[in-house]
């Protein structure tokens, strides 16, 4: 398989290969897939479209595929960005903020929020899916106790262009990944900070006997993650100017974890991969919209997905590979 | 001459970039015990594994009594009739001694488990090798030596016609080595045909039949062990000449005069309940010293106290008469001291990242996650640690866990030379390692010591102790029972201070 491959491939050359195969079935049996038209000086099509609804969720994996590197999880996301929803809705309807304080407040809260998530797992040494399952539960009612359970709307173009504007002709959302992508990268390659979470992912014991903070190192990916999930709340949120506490980032802890596996970044830990988790994210927003661009059920969309998820798991499985002789033979 | 139990010809096995055995023959005869020897990477692991179903072999064919067989998984392999006992012993340690011997074919009734039947079973294949412990305790309340002999008991249960033992006695103290030789030698009369692995000559020669030796990947050649002279078997494994090695093991550390006074490390009082009395000792610029005991006797339990990785009740460390404050690594490496551990798999490598990352790890961290080693800088040190320690790999972007023992050994090291540490602590460095690099670690010891470095050298092997000590204090029980200066450094000495005042 590598030899057909001109780039260096790594184990999220399955999720982009799986992302291919769907957009040629689109480009085969869907008519219309691939165009693209100008609206109002600005691109619209199914292809943007994908990019745009994936963004919350390639948000969130980025934070995600940090978190697992180390050997943790977080249930919390989905009820992070709907405590952020909230907040940046309060702050526009009730104290009319502007757009630098809302994004200011709201990032703190989210990081500190992920902070909170980082004490639990690094000093109480609580596990990580019990101490993320905290958050996620309380997390939601936390926004529901916000808003008083109601879905509050708002009108106010500067937050909402952070939902649907438009930036070089195309949704801002798809600017933002890409700018947290590079950032991301940066944050973990210029520094040591991603060799710290694959050394500590990989064998925490030996990592420990070699010097490593361990707690600052998951101190750092729960707050990360944390700050991820509140750019995705904001996105969310401001997409429908409205923060609906009930619904908002519903099952996207899911979905991010998904989008990291499927990405090639193992759950036990060690090495990870930022770009695999981005086409993880878009080959389960793909499917969705192939699904309901073709016409089925909605319902159909879950099993279809499980089906999508396990080829690509399998894909991934050395043992799978050998044995039906897939790819090059492992030892 | 006996009948061949077990014929593999021509195995050839290749991973990627290495070509791991090249076309080996191994016979092996029914009531015979058989070493493999040769160096790290010589392919004794990779051969062992081809045999009993671990690695798929590219090329030749294994015969069982002259069926040919086929094994696929170790599982088939045992069903066949060969059982492996490995290095680090493959059982599970929260179930009982009964349980692991048994696990995979309980005898049932009616669907029933028939625990007594388990336990009375138990309790007698342990009998067999003079083994008295109670069954029904988790295998993990024992020590590692019993837990290898309920290993072997349980191959021994399994009916096996070959049992490979791949360095069984690199955990056993000399009495348990005793006792697994007299098993060995009840099973090899019973007809059984033994492939024994290990990196003690002694051991070789006093249970071997014959010896088949192996360098890098190839067949060199097989020979009765009476055959074999001690110098001609070493210069085989590592291909040298005779002289070389007699030359070099002559040198001892003491002819390396001490350069300063300065004390590097004082420890005073060091105590932790139920692990380690009261331990005082100091190390100056430039000195190795040995810590020597049987195993259990505290050792590796001091050491871990001075770095830090087990918090003491009671007693200060001082590195150049700063305090250390005890009870984390992180902070004992800020102070300058390393401590490369003997349970490499568990507190030495990070088997996926490569050896560049494993190398630059302890310095990195040192400098904080802020201040990153830039990749030139990275890859210069990986190289000259490459080089200066003769790491064999093909670059310095293999993931560390596909080296072989030894190579992670060195790996490790470089990782703490890296680091530049003032204190280095070496337990049990040449533990499953060949002779060859045996003598490279003893020399980079020597070279360390030269340039000022302080050295606290753990080792089970007695004779590296006496060659590459200035002063070696000796534990037993848990106690520190004696220090050797100078010309008391012999091994008549060193053994009564161990056996002072006890049963031995």
């Amino acid at each position: 398989m590598n030899r057909l491959l001109p780039i260096k491939s790594g184990p999220w050359i399955w999720a982009l290969l799986s992302l291919v195969l769907i957009l040629l079935f689109n480009l085969v049996f869907t008519h219309g897939f691939f165009s693209v038209e100008v609206r109002d000086g600005n691109l619209y099509g199914s292809v943007i479209d994908i990019l745009n609804r994936a963004a919350p969720v390639m948000l969130v994996a980025l934070g995600m595929t940090l978190i697992i590197a180390t050997g943790g999880v977080d249930l919390s996301v989905g009820a992070i960005m709907a405590i952020i929803g909230s907040i940046a809705a309060l702050l526009v309807t009730k104290q009319h903020a502007s757009l630098p304080i809302i994004l200011v407040i709201c990032l703190a809260s989210a990081t500190v929020l992920g902070l909170w998530n980082g004490t639990l797992v690094s000093i109480f040494k609580v596990q990580p899916i019990v101490a993320t399952l905290i958050l996620m539960v309380s997390g939601r009612g936390i926004a529901q106790l916000l808003t008083d359970g109601q879905i509050i709307q708002f009108k106010d173009p500067s937050l909402s262009f952070v939902g649907n504007g438009f930036l070089f002709k195309i949704p801002f959302s798809i600017t933002l990944v890409l700018l947290m992508l590079v950032a991301t990268t940066l944050i973990t390659r210029k520094t040591a900070m991603g060799l710290f979470i694959e050394s500590v992912g990989d064998n925490p014991t030996a990592s420990r006997y070699s010097g490593i903070d361990i707690r600052t190192v998951q101190l750092f990916v729960y707050a990360f993650c944390g700050f991820c999930s509140g750019i995705a709340g904001l996105v969310a949120t401001a997409n429908t100017s409205a923060a609906d506490a009930n619904n908002v980032g519903m099952n996207l802890e899911l979905d991010a974890i998904l989008a990291v596996v499927i990405g090639g970044t193992k759950l036990t830990g060690g090495r990870f991969q930022l770009i695999g988790s981005l086409f993880g994210a878009l080959v389960i927003q793909s499917l969705t919209t192939t699904i309901l661009t073709k016409g089925l059920a909605i319902e159909y969309t879950l099993v279809v997905k499980a089906l999508t998820v396990l080829a690509v798991c399998l894909l991934q499985s050395p043992q799978f590979r050998s044995r039906f002789g897939f790819g090059r033979r492992t030892a | 001459m006996a009948s061949a139990l077990l014929e593999a010809r021509e195995i050839t096995k290749s991973f990627p970039g290495v070509l791991a055995l090249d076309k080996v023959d191994f016979t092996l005869r029914a009531g015979e015990i058989h070493s493999l020897m040769g160096e790290n990477g010589a392919g004794k692991s990779t051969l062992i594994k081809v045999l009993t179903g671990v690695y798929a072999r590219d090329g030749g064919s294994i015969r069982l009594n002259n069926d040919v067989i086929n094994p696929k998984t170790p599982l088939q392999a045992q069903g066949l009739g060969i059982s492996t006992v490995y290095q680090e012993v493959n059982l599970v340690p929260t179930l009982s001694v009964a349980e692991n011997i048994y696990l995979g074919r309980e005898p049932k009734k009616l669907g029933n488990i028939q625990w007594r039947v388990i336990h009375e079973g138990a309790t007698r294949a342990l009998e067999k090798l003079d083994i008295r412990v109670d069954v029904t305790q988790l295998l993990s309340s024992y020590s590692i030596a019993i837990q290898q002999m309920v290993a072997i008991a349980r191959a021994v249960e399994i009916e096996a016609k070959v049992l490979v033992l791949d360095e069984p006695t690199s955990s056993l103290d000399k009495d348990e080595v005793r006792q697994l030789f007299s098993v060995m030698r009840k099973l090899k009369e019973n007809g059984m045909g033994i492939l024994f692995v290990s990196h003690f000559l002694d051991q070789i020669y006093e249970i071997s039949d014959r010896i088949t030796v192996l360098r890098n990947g190839r067949l060199v050649g097989e020979h009765p062990a009476s055959e074999l002279t001690r110098l001609q078997l070493i210069s085989k494994m590592i291909g040298k000449e005779e002289s070389e090695i007699h030359a070099s093991s002559e040198h001892t550390i003491r002819d390396v005069p001490i350069k300063s006074g300065n004390p590097i490390l004082t420890v005073r009082g060091l105590t932790k309940k139920s692990s380690v009395d009261p331990v005082n000792l100091s190390i100056h610029s430039g000195e190795v010293v040995g810590l020597a005991g049987l195993l259990g006797s505290g050792r590796t339990e001091t050491a871990e106290l001075i770095f830090g990785v087990t918090k003491p009740d009671a007693g200060s460390i001082e590195i150049e008469g700063q305090p250390l404050k005890p009870g984390s690594p992180r902070r004992a490496i800020r102070m300058g001291v390393g401590f490369l551990s003997e349970d490499r798999k568990r507190a030495g490598i990070i088997p996926h990242l490569s050896i560049r990352e494993n190398i630059v790890l302890a310095l990195q961290a040192n400098r904080g996650w802020l201040k990153k080693i830039p990749e030139t800088k990275q890859q210069e040190l990986a190289d000259r640690y490459i080089k200066a320690l003769k790491i064999a790999t093909p670059d310095a972007d293999k993931p560390i866990g596909q080296l072989s023992g030894g190579n992670q050994q060195k790996v490790l090291l470089a990782r703490w030379l890296a680091s530049q540490p003032k204190l280095l602590i070496l337990d049990e460095p040449t533990r499953g390692v060949d002779v060859g690099a045996k003598a490279e670690i003893e020399g980079i010891v020597h070279d360390l010591c030269a340039d000022g470095m302080g050295i606290l050298f753990i080792s089970s092997e007695l004779e590296e102790v006496l060659r590459d000590s200035h002063r070696v204090i000796v534990m037993r029980d848990r106690k520190q029972v004696g220090e050797l200066n100078g010309s008391e450094i012999t091994s008549q000495q060193l053994l009564n201070t161990i056996a002072a005042g006890g049963h031995e």
